[in-house]
Formats: structure tokens, C-alpha cells, sequence
């Protein structure tokens, strides 16, 4: 019984498979259905933008997955499709960025901050204290803690 | 020693206004691929009868300033956008093109006597297939060609006063690029 309710709450996060690929048009050889999904997943629905064309509703995602299907069943690799898509869409439509030129900083800004904080925290944690040890009490100042110490006790 | 004290001010203000800029702009604006590339294979049927409406021979016909519009009776900037295409047809030197996204030709027809005619050309884009070759993200979209080169692509609705600023000075500056 435990065992059943067990599988049950896991199945319960299974479901998001399912929901990939409402489509009534999946390809028959399911090897070429994993490719076209994998490839899917890569590729930005530029109406619904931050989703995949997978995930997305929307009439153009929906076209855009047809011509992924078509492609992956006439043999071609994921480069071309890709290609395809960057050429009509540019990079925009892939929802990782290439690493060139233009999205050098986006690629290597956080490792530069990064950098940066630790450089900073590594010399404060080094700093010395400002001069050198504190100078010894001046018989004056002895006096006056034992004068408090002893006002404290009353 | 002043600079020192300040770095860490200098460095917060470079990451607030890079930051501020981002928040502001408009993720609807997608760069464009296509300018300055051929214009992508062509071959739709016309919104009436048979044949071809509007084939690549058309769009690539050297000489004119050729603007190619995706619109459809089912958009409501299409509709915003209708005066606007009305001037921008009557610019001398250019053809104006017209391709009905993913519209049944009837609702097309419909919505081309209803607010006027400004096409020299319409063709059906039924599937939508054609837009998706030419990077079109939605309707109404609008490219403007010379000799087959794709020069400029304006996504969502023109506005008559763009056409006026922008548009307009923008056609003139193709015109006169090369006297061919």
C-alpha cells in the first residue's frame, strides 16, 4: 500500500512528459520523435518568448515544430535544422546563445564579477589592522578603569 | 587614492545603468536576420482565381523599391495599420506587395474592400509557411527589398506618421543609393 502511494506522488511529477508533444502529428519512429523534441527544446517560440516552441500554445510555435518534424524525418542533422531556424531568426530563436564576439560578456560576465568580488574579499580578509599593536595603558587610564570597575560594583 | 575610494561607487553606477537600460528595453524588439540577404524563395497563390499571385521574380524585379506586407483579416493592428499602407502606396518609384497570413482568401477579400486596396499585389500565405522562410514572427510584418536584397524589415504596424519620419526618407535613401 505504501508502495502504491509512493509511486503514485512520483508519477505525479512524471506528468510534465506527457505534456511535451500534444501534437496529433509525432513522428511514427519514436528515435526520430526523441531528435525533433530534443531539437525543439533548444528552440525559442518568439511569440511566447522564454518558452520553448514545445511548451508553447502559440500558432507559430506550433508551425515551427511542423517544419522540425518534416526536417528530422527527411534526415537532416540537428546542425542544419538549426541553421535553418538561425537564418531566418538569428540567434534569438536559440534559447542558449552561441559563445562569440557579441555574447562574450553575457558568457563571461558572471565568472568576471565573480572574479572581481573574490579579488575584493581575498584583500579585505588580508588587510592588516590600520598601524600597529595598540600602545599600552598610561597609568592615568589604569587608574580610571579600576575607578569605574569599582563604581560598576556598587 | 580618490579613484580607489570611489571604485566601488563607479562600479555599482555601471551595473545600475546597464541594468536600468535592460529594464526598459523592448523584448518584442527581435533583431532581424534577413536584412541584407537575398530575399528567401517565393511562390504563393493570389487570393482569387489560380495561377501564381506572387512569385520570387516579383519581389527580386531590380529597379523599384519593392515592400512586401504579411497582414490578415484576423489582426487587429492590420487593421491600425491600413492608412499607412495607403501613403506608403503612393510613393512613386515602389510596389507594394500584399501576403494574407494563414486567412481563408474570402475574410482576405472581405477585409481588402472593406478598408481599400493599397496592393499592386496580394497573394494567400494559407500555412504560413512562406512567412516562417522569411523570419516573419507575426502579422502585420513589412520588408522593404532592393534588387532582391532585403534592406529593412519593420515588425508590427506602421503608423501614417512614420511614414512621414522614418519610412519615407528611408525609401528616398535607397532610391538614390544607386542610379541602376
Amino acid at each position: 500500500m505504501r508502495l502504491f502511494f509512493i509511486s503514485l506522488i512520483y508519477s505525479a511529477f512524471c506528468l510534465n512528459l506527457y505534456a511535451i508533444g500534444v501534437d496529433n502529428d509525432q513522428l511514427k519512429n519514436p528515435a526520430q520523435e526523441a531528435q525533433a523534441q530534443a531539437i525543439m527544446m533548444q528552440l525559442r517560440c518568439l511569440v511566447c518568448q522564454n518558452q520553448s516552441i514545445v511548451e508553447s500554445d502559440a500558432d507559430l510555435a506550433h508551425d515551427l515544430r511542423v517544419i522540425v518534424r518534416e526536417k528530422v524525418k527527411s534526415g537532416q542533422t540537428e546542425k542544419q535544422i538549426l541553421a535553418f531556424m538561425t537564418n531566418r531568426y538569428g540567434d534569438w530563436i536559440l534559447l542558449k546563445p552561441p559563445f562569440k564576439a557579441a555574447t562574450a560578456l553575457l558568457w563571461l560576465g558572471p565568472l568576471i564579477l565573480l572574479l572581481i568580488g573574490g579579488i575584493l574579499v581575498f584583500r579585505f580578509v588580508r588587510k592588516k589592522p590600520a598601524g600597529d599593536a595598540p600602545s599600552p595603558l598610561s597609568a592615568e587610564e589604569e587608574q580610571r578603569i579600576l575607578q569605574i570597575l569599582k563604581e560598576g560594583r556598587e | 587614492m580618490l579613484i580607489k575610494r570611489f571604485l566601488p561607487l563607479f562600479i555599482f553606477l555601471g551595473i545600475f545603468i546597464a541594468f536600468m537600460t535592460g529594464l526598459f528595453l523592448n523584448p518584442r524588439d527581435i533583431p532581424s536576420a534577413l536584412i541584407n540577404k537575398p530575399v528567401p524563395e517565393l511562390s504563393l497563390p493570389p487570393l482569387q482565381g489560380a495561377g501564381i499571385g506572387l512569385d520570387t521574380a516579383d519581389v527580386t524585379a531590380p529597379g523599384t523599391i519593392i515592400i512586401v506586407n504579411f497582414f490578415a483579416s484576423w489582426c487587429g493592428p492590420c487593421r491600425v495599420e491600413h492608412p499607412a499602407l495607403d501613403r506608403l502606396s503612393k510613393i512613386p518609384g515602389v510596389k507594394l506587395y500584399g501576403i494574407a497570413y494563414k486567412d481563408r482568401p474570402a475574410n482576405s477579400l472581405i477585409f481588402l474592400k472593406t478598408y481599400g486596396n493599397p496592393y499592386d499585389k496580394t497573394a494567400a500565405d494559407l500555412k504560413g509557411r512562406n512567412a516562417i522562410n522569411w523570419g516573419v514572427t507575426g502579422t502585420p510584418e513589412t520588408f522593404f527589398i532592393k534588387n532582391g536584397i532585403i534592406r529593412y524589415q519593420h515588425i508590427g504596424p506602421l503608423y501614417e506618421a512614420q511614414i512621414d519620419s522614418d519610412i519615407r526618407p528611408m525609401i528616398l535613401k535607397l532610391q538614390q543609393e544607386d542610379p541602376s
